[in-house]
Formats: C-alpha cells, sequence, structure tokens
C-alpha cells in the first residue's frame, strides 16, 4: 500500500453541489460505503448561487403542462442536439425530485391552495421553475446537505482531487490533498463520481464560484474519458456589469419572469426586433400582452425578453456594439416600471427578487424598485461535459460516473433555465444508483504506486521551482487565461480568432510548465492555482477545439463567419479525447425515437 | 488611491497583523482588495471564499474589528485614512491566516434531530402549505452559514462554550424545524440540555451582525425559549407530566 493515508469506499463522489449530494445520498440508500469529497466546505458550492428555480412539470399553475411539453421545449431550446434520452428520463423524473425535496424538509413558496408554486422562465411554455424567491439554489443545497449529514456518508471538507487512479482501463481511485495540511490522501474505490460543476472560471467575466474551474472535466479527460459538446458554452443574458469588481455577477431571469424588461439607451425594448423563426408562434409581438403573459394569463404569448438565453445575449450584444449600450456597456434591466401596473410594485419586488434588491443595493447603490439594473452578458454554464449513458451516467472509463453540469447531452447546444437544478437532482441520483450496482458487482481495482508517486512528485513540482530566475506567477498565468478565453472564445467567434487562442493557449501551457509557488504546503492559495491551470488550460483548449470544428451557428455558439445554422452539422456532435495530443472526433447524432419526434411536432 | 491593509498572517509563533498596500478602484470590496494582495505581493496567504456574491458565506472575517463578509463590504464603506485591519473570525481556531477552524459547526448541526414530515396530504404524496404559514421559516432558512453570529455570540466568544451552547445559528435552524409546519419531531428537551438554550441572555449581538438580516434572537431564540419554558417551567404542564410517560 502507499505511503499515504488511504481510504476506502465502494463509492467516492467528487464534488458536494446539488449533483455529488444527492448522488452521495442515493448511493448510500442502495447500502454501500460512500466518500464524499468537497472542495470547500460543505454547503458552499456554487449551487448555492441558482436562483430562479428548478424546473418541473408539476403543473401546479398551469395544468396543461405535463413531461412531454418540457421534453419538447428542452430539446427546441437545445436545438435538437440534447441526448434525447436523457431529455426524456429528465422531463419525466424532474416532478418526483422536486416533490422529494420537500419530504425532505425543503420550504418552496406556495400557491394560493398551498402547493408548490412555479413561475415563467426563458424558454419554458408554461409557467414550470419551483422557486424560494431568488435563492433556490441555497434552499435546494441545504435541504440536501441537512438530509445528507444523517445518511452515513463519510464527508472529506476542503480536499483537493489531483488526479484520478486507475487499473488498467477501470477506475480504482483518486489522489487528492487535504487543504489544511496539503498532504496527499489516496482515495480506493470501487466506482467514482464526478459531480465537480462548471468551468466558468476560464473567463474573465463570470457568474460562477471560485471552484468552477473545469477541474472534474479535466480529470476525467485525463482518465480517458470522453468530452462532448465543449463547444457549447452559455453566456447568461444579465450579468452585472457595474462596478467593475463584481462585473459578471448573476441577475437571475426571474427578474424578466416576473416582469422586468430590456431596453437600450434609446428606452426601446430591443427584444422585440428579432424572435427567431422557431419562436414565432409562441413569442408574443406587443407589450401589453408579454405583461400579461408575466402574470399568469393562460391565453397570452411570452414577451421577447423570454426568449432563450443564447438569443438574449447575443441581442444584447448587439445593441452594446451598435452604440445603443448603457454608459457602463451594458444595457438597462428595468423591474422598477411595473409600478404602472401593480399598486404595491416596490413590496412585490423585494418579496419575489429579494436576493436582487440587495446585491443591487449593497454593491452597486442602486435601488432596482425605483431605477433600472445595467446588464450585460456574462460566462455562466457549459453544456458540454463528460459524455455519460443517458440511463447510467456512466462515462467511457468503466466505472467512472459522472452527474450535473459537468456531464453533458442532456442541454444540446443551450440549456433552459431551471433545468440545471433539476438535471442534479434526476442525474445526481441514476449516477448514485448506478455507481452502487456497479461497485456491488465489481471489486476494487489495485493501486499503482509507481502512478501515484509520479503525480504526487508533479504535484510538488512548483515548490521546487520557487528560485528559479524564469519562474511564473499561478495567478498571473490564470488572469491571462482568463482574458484571452473572454477576448477570443467569447459569445462571438471566428476562425481567426480561434486559431489565435489555439496558439495563445500553446504558449500558456509552456508558462505554466515554469509556475513555481513559495511558502508551505498548508493551506496555499498559490499551491491551489498552480495544480489548478493545467485543468483550465485542459477545457479551455477542449473549448476552443471544438468551437473551430462547429463552423456554423447553434445555440450557445456562434461564429460571426458561420453564422447560420448547418444541416451536415446539426446533425454530429463533437468529441474530444486524449490521444498523444487532444484529439475531435464528430460523433453521428442518434435518431430521435417515433413516439418522441411525435412529441416534438406536436409542440411545434 | 493606495491603501494600507494590516492582515492576519500566521507564523511558527501563532500569526502577527502585516502591513500591505494595494490601489483600490471604485466599486471595489473587501475581499476584492485581499485578493489583490494574494496576486501581488503573498501568493500564499490563505483566505476562504466561494462565490464573492453573499451567498455561500465563505468569507467571513472581521474588518476593523467588525464581524462582515469580506465580499459584501465596499471599501467606501470602510475608513481608509489609517490602515484597514483584518483578522479571522475569533470565535474559532486559526488554520492558518485569515481562515478559521469552523468544524464545530457541522458536528453540531449533526446531533440537532432532522426534519420528520407528518404523513402527506394528498392522495400523491404531497402536502399543502399555505405561504403565510411558511413566512417565518423561509426567514430562517434565508442564512448561508457564514457563522458570523457564533462568531459575535459572547458565550462562544468569550468563554469558548461551543460544546455546550449550540450558538445562533443552530437555534436558527432548530427554530426552522419546529417551526416547519409539516415537522412532527419534538427537540425541545434538547434545546434545554443538549443545545443549553438557557446560556443565550438575549443582547442581540448575532442579530445585529446577520447579512441575511435573520432577525435571530427575536424571531428565532426567544420563540424557543418560551416552547422550553413551557414545557419544563410552566406549573400546569408539571403537573400533567406527572401522568404522563413523556419526559
Amino acid at each position: 500500500m502507499s505511503t499515504y493515508e488511504t481510504y476506502s469506499h465502494d463509492v467516492l463522489v467528487i464534488g458536494s453541489g446539488g449533483a455529488g449530494l444527492r448522488a452521495a445520498i442515493e448511493a448510500s440508500a442502495a447500502g454501500v460505503s460512500v466518500g464524499m469529497v468537497c472542495r470547500s466546505l460543505l454547503g458552499k458550492a456554487h449551487t448555492v448561487m441558482a436562483e430562479g428555480g428548478v424546473a418541473a412539470s408539476l403543473g401546479n399553475v398551469d395544468d396543461r403542462d405535463n413531461w412531454k411539453v418540457h421534453f419538447a421545449d428542452t430539446m427546441r431550446g437545445g436545438q435538437y442536439l440534447n441526448n434525447w434520452r436523457m431529455v426524456e428520463l429528465f422531463t419525466k423524473e424532474a416532478p418526483d425530485r422536486v416533490r422529494e425535496l420537500e419530504a425532505w424538509g425543503a420550504v418552496f413558496d406556495r400557491t394560493a391552495d398551498g402547493r408548490i408554486l412555479q413561475r415563467n422562465f426563458g424558454g419554458h411554455k408554461y409557467p414550470r421553475l419551483a422557486h424560494v424567491g431568488d435563492r433556490t439554489g441555497l434552499e435546494m443545497i441545504r435541504t440536501l446537505q441537512d438530509h445528507g449529514i444523517h445518511q452515513g456518508i463519510d464527508i472529506y471538507q476542503e480536499y483537493t482531487i489531483v488526479s484520478l487512479l486507475k487499473d488498467g482501463d477501470r477506475i480504482a481511485g483518486a489522489i487528492a490533498y487535504d487543504r489544511e495540511k496539503g498532504l496527499f490522501k489516496i482515495f480506493h474505490s470501487k466506482a467514482v463520481i464526478i459531480a465537480t460543476g462548471g468551468m466558468g472560471k476560464i473567463y474573465k467575466i463570470s457568474s460562477n464560484s471560485w471552484d468552477c474551474t473545469g477541474g472534474g472535466i479535466s480529470i476525467a479527460y485525463h482518465a480517458g474519458a470522453e468530452l462532448i459538446d465543449m463547444e457549447f458554452v452559455q453566456f447568461h443574458p444579465t450579468g452585472m456589469v457595474w462596478p467593475p469588481s463584481v462585473r459578471g455577477l448573476l441577475i437571475t431571469e426571474g427578474v424578466r419572469g416576473e416582469g422586468g424588461v430590456l431596453r437600450n439607451s434609446n428606452g426601446k425594448r430591443f427584444m422585440f426586433d428579432d424572435i427567431p423563426e422557431n419562436y414565432k408562434n409562441q413569442t408574443s409581438n406587443n407589450e401589453e400582452e408579454g405583461w400579461r403573459y408575466t402574470q399568469g394569463d393562460k391565453n397570452a404569448k411570452r414577451p421577447p425578453e423570454l426568449l432563450t438565453r443564447d438569443h438574449v445575449a447575443r441581442c444584447i450584444r448587439r445593441e452594446i456594439k451598435e452604440g445603443r449600450g448603457s454608459p457602463h456597456g451594458g444595457v438597462f434591466l428595468d423591474i422598477a416600471w411595473i409600478k404602472e401596473k401593480i399598486s404595491n410594485a416596490p413590496e412585490h419586488i423585494k418579496k419575489k427578487l429579494p436576493s436582487m434588491y440587495h446585491q443591487f443595493k449593497e454593491l452597486a447603490n442602486v435601488d432596482i424598485t425605483k431605477e433600472s439594473m445595467e446588464v450585460g452578458p456574462t460566462t455562466h454554464y457549459i453544456m458540454g461535459g463528460i459524455r455519460v449513458d443517458a440511463d447510467t451516467q456512466m462515462t467511457t472509463v468503466p466505472g467512472l460516473f459522472a452527474a450535473g453540469e459537468c456531464a453533458a447531452g442532456l442541454h444540446g447546444a443551450n440549456r433552459l433555465g431551471g433545468n440545471s437544478l433539476s438535471d442534479l437532482l434526476v442525474f445526481g441520483k441514476r449516477a448514485g444508483e448506478s455507481a452502487a450496482q456497479y461497485a456491488k458487482a465489481n471489486q476494487k481495482g489495485k493501486l499503482s504506486e509507481k502512478q501515484i508517486e509520479e503525480l504526487s512528485k508533479e504535484a510538488l513540482d512548483p515548490f521546487s521551482r520557487e528560485a528559479n530566475a524564469d519562474k511564473e506567477n499561478p495567478f498571473q498565468i490564470q488572469s491571462d487565461l482568463q482574458e484571452m478565453m473572454q477576448d477570443l472564445v467569447g459569445i462571438v467567434r471566428t476562425e481567426k480568432e480561434l486559431i489565435e487562442a489555439l496558439n495563445r493557449l500553446e504558449e500558456l501551457k509552456r508558462r505554466a510548465a515554469k509556475v513555481a509557488c513559495g511558502g508551505n504546503r498548508g493551506y496555499n492559495p498559490g499551491w491551489h492555482t498552480a495544480i489548478e491551470l493545467k485543468h483550465m488550460l485542459t477545457v479551455a483548449e477542449a473549448i476552443a477545439m471544438s468551437a473551430l470544428e462547429r463552423k456554423e451557428s447553434r445555440g450557445g455558439h456562434f461564429r460571426d463567419d458561420f453564422p447560420d445554422k448547418s444541416e451536415e452539422l446539426g446533425s454530429v456532435n463533437l468529441s474530444i479525447s486524449k490521444g498523444e495530443k487532444m484529439k475531435l472526433q464528430r460523433i453521428p447524432k442518434q435518431k430521435l425515437r417515433d413516439d418522441l419526434q411525435q412529441i416534438v411536432e406536436e409542440n411545434k | 488611491m493606495k491603501v494600507t491593509f494590516q492582515i492576519w498572517r500566521s507564523d511558527s509563533n501563532g500569526g502577527q497583523l502585516k502591513d500591505y498596500q494595494t490601489e483600490i478602484t471604485e466599486g471595489m470590496v473587501v475581499l476584492d482588495a485581499v485578493h489583490q494582495i494574494q496576486a501581488e505581493h503573498a501568493n500564499d496567504l490563505a483566505v476562504r471564499w466561494n462565490c464573492k456574491a453573499g451567498k455561500c458565506g465563505s468569507c467571513s472575517a472581521e474588518i476593523n474589528g467588525r464581524p462582515r463578509l469580506m465580499c459584501m463590504t465596499r471599501m467606501d464603506q470602510v475608513p481608509v485614512d489609517k490602515p484597514v485591519t483584518i483578522h479571522p473570525m475569533k470565535a474559532f481556531p486559526i488554520i492558518k491566516d485569515l481562515v478559521t477552524d469552523v468544524s464545530v459547526n457541522y458536528r453540531v448541526k449533526k446531533r440537532i434531530k432532522k426534519f420528520k414530515p407528518r404523513k402527506p396530504d394528498a392522495a400523491d404524496g404531497t402536502w399543502r402549505m399555505a405561504q403565510s404559514d411558511i413566512d417565518r421559516v423561509q426567514e430562517f432558512r434565508k442564512c448561508i452559514e457564514c457563522f458570523l453570529c457564533q462568531d459575535v455570540c459572547h458565550v462562544l466568544r468569550e468563554h469558548d462554550l461551543h460544546e455546550k451552547f449550540a450558538g445562533p445559528r443552530h437555534m436558527v435552524y432548530t427554530a426552522a424545524l419546529e417551526m416547519h409546519p409539516l415537522d412532527v419531531e419534538d427537540r425541545t428537551e434538547d434545546l434545554k440540555k443538549q443545545e443549553g438554550i438557557g446560556f443565550c441572555n438575549i443582547t442581540k449581538c448575532c442579530t445585529t451582525v446577520c447579512p441575511e438580516k435573520i432577525t435571530i434572537t427575536d424571531n428565532a431564540i426567544i420563540p424557543l425559549k418560551e416552547r422550553v419554558a413551557d414545557r419544563f417551567y410552566d406549573p400546569l404542564f408539571r403537573f400533567f407530566r406527572l401522568f404522563t410517560k413523556k419526559n
């Protein structure tokens, strides 16, 4: 056995946000021993920042809603690149997963008859998002946390996974270090679930927490797992733009769901100017009808502010670029105007959007019940990630599973708001179940002493470079990477810039090889960042490479040099895997099952 | 504008405040300044943070002696004519620099009896609750577990009674469970014995520092104290208990 302290579990869950917690709870319920590694403290994962709600066709507010409508909405939103089997499972199971949270203590906002209230959101035909004001993510993670701590799960807080460990083709565990002391620890397990979330922090302007560095996606890739759809990054249309230090901070789509409107510097509601063909049937072309929709009029069509995020983000960018932006380079999002419509508007806004009120008041000195907010696009989510089997969530590496944002397939080319929170629940549960089954059917793999020694040595290298004259500062490289991705692989892309990005990534990799850190190993952010750079660079490269290959515009991926959809590319997903160099392949899309095709047609 | 900060740095002798200077620009919060210092002068400066949006409750510290979230404290609210001091939370052991060991909070929470719902109200396994019946519980559930209330509570801070008194955070947690319309568990005896609710003498410091503006003392602790008093000190109840098995 290794010289490092070794923990043994049937199932190891990496990540403790919504997906990780839900997976750990399920695996533990199946009767296997479960360890869960949290990169931060328990309950602090990026899930806490989710605001608007969790999408599930409960039909509490509009009984015309059901899984089929949710299915059609999700496929349309994803521009039909979604893994349809995942969408089917997801839309069928989401309502049960939400109701289950209530049984575990979650306290969602209520309808007049005492059931779970649901709100409107972009791309969802009916009010579908169960919510708690604008802090739904906090409610969800706290519910899972407070339930999870009583389920016999071993929880390792503030541990960072350095790499997965393999025995031949299959997974054998992981090597980590604990932040407090900086000591290496070995996890020996039969199955591993990756639930590490997204990668927003490889961009300069992002709504994500610091630990959204794509680490889980990268360790899976380096362990041989395939990635797909990496070109599809979601830029949320409404991030804060002022003051600079909070640039990118999220403003929930719930603001628009509650009647908030987007205006340019001429005071015009510019979203009416460009309504995509496939949403024309469902979108209102007058302001009055749009308002009635947000207030629950079942016969009204949705206002164009509630079109999908990819589209709204691009319209905002167009306004800014063509000189109709706000003073600090955004556009105006106005919820205060509803005082023309309802008498107690300020109280209503504070009740429905308490965090938004608080956030603007504290950080920008703006009272959103009186003034407009300035907003602009911010990196929010990655639709792509680790390729998984729809039913079991197993990756292409035996024994390795993935769930949540780091896994891919459900959202296709663009995710609908609210679908991520139910994604965590549905596929977190499925991953936990499957991993437990796998653990019951298989023995532990062997750990390789040599592999562990190499990995730990590599992780410690930055300390040995501290005295080098050409040493690099990890924070500087990280910031250069963020700047580069923002400029060259952002919301609008071109071939020239993507090639430039790939060249710059090579340069950054060369610099990262010289990264150094001082001090000792205990709680050392410099060292942590130095190790993390490899993951950030890997994920950045996968995004840039896939974006270059997809010579069309679809969902979250927009190419200025190929502004239209291509039928050929619309029939494939792009996959990334590790070879000598990073390898890219086209995978033909599976034909949609006939009954599901019919659902899509019926809901057009 | 250059501003001087005095930040607690751990060393082999325990630690001391160390001076750093950094450039402050419009709209910056204290956490931005700490990050800038970390990137420019002290790569190994330990600070805990996640969201930088006041939602995760990780970056609690004492800024010029006041318990605050560093990410929600704007530099233009802090006097900068003299050095700005940043000290880790004093009620918890220091791990390194601004990072403290808050694990006691996780242990305390785990021993509080978990949510136990009544039987579902409807045949489909769901419940009915009126919004007016959950408003108070939702106030408590806004808690982001920053532990600033624990930090400022003199029972924990001055007297270090973490094992005897659960502290304001866990009173709020218990109140959220006890006042949950579906919950049927009884935690009153635990509140008295295990959680030591009697230690709280209602100085309301916790309410003052709560970044979520939860009315901790008035809405959570006092009603729980009343429940304990009703159960254990009400003469009628005591008489009644003579004839029941419970307690």
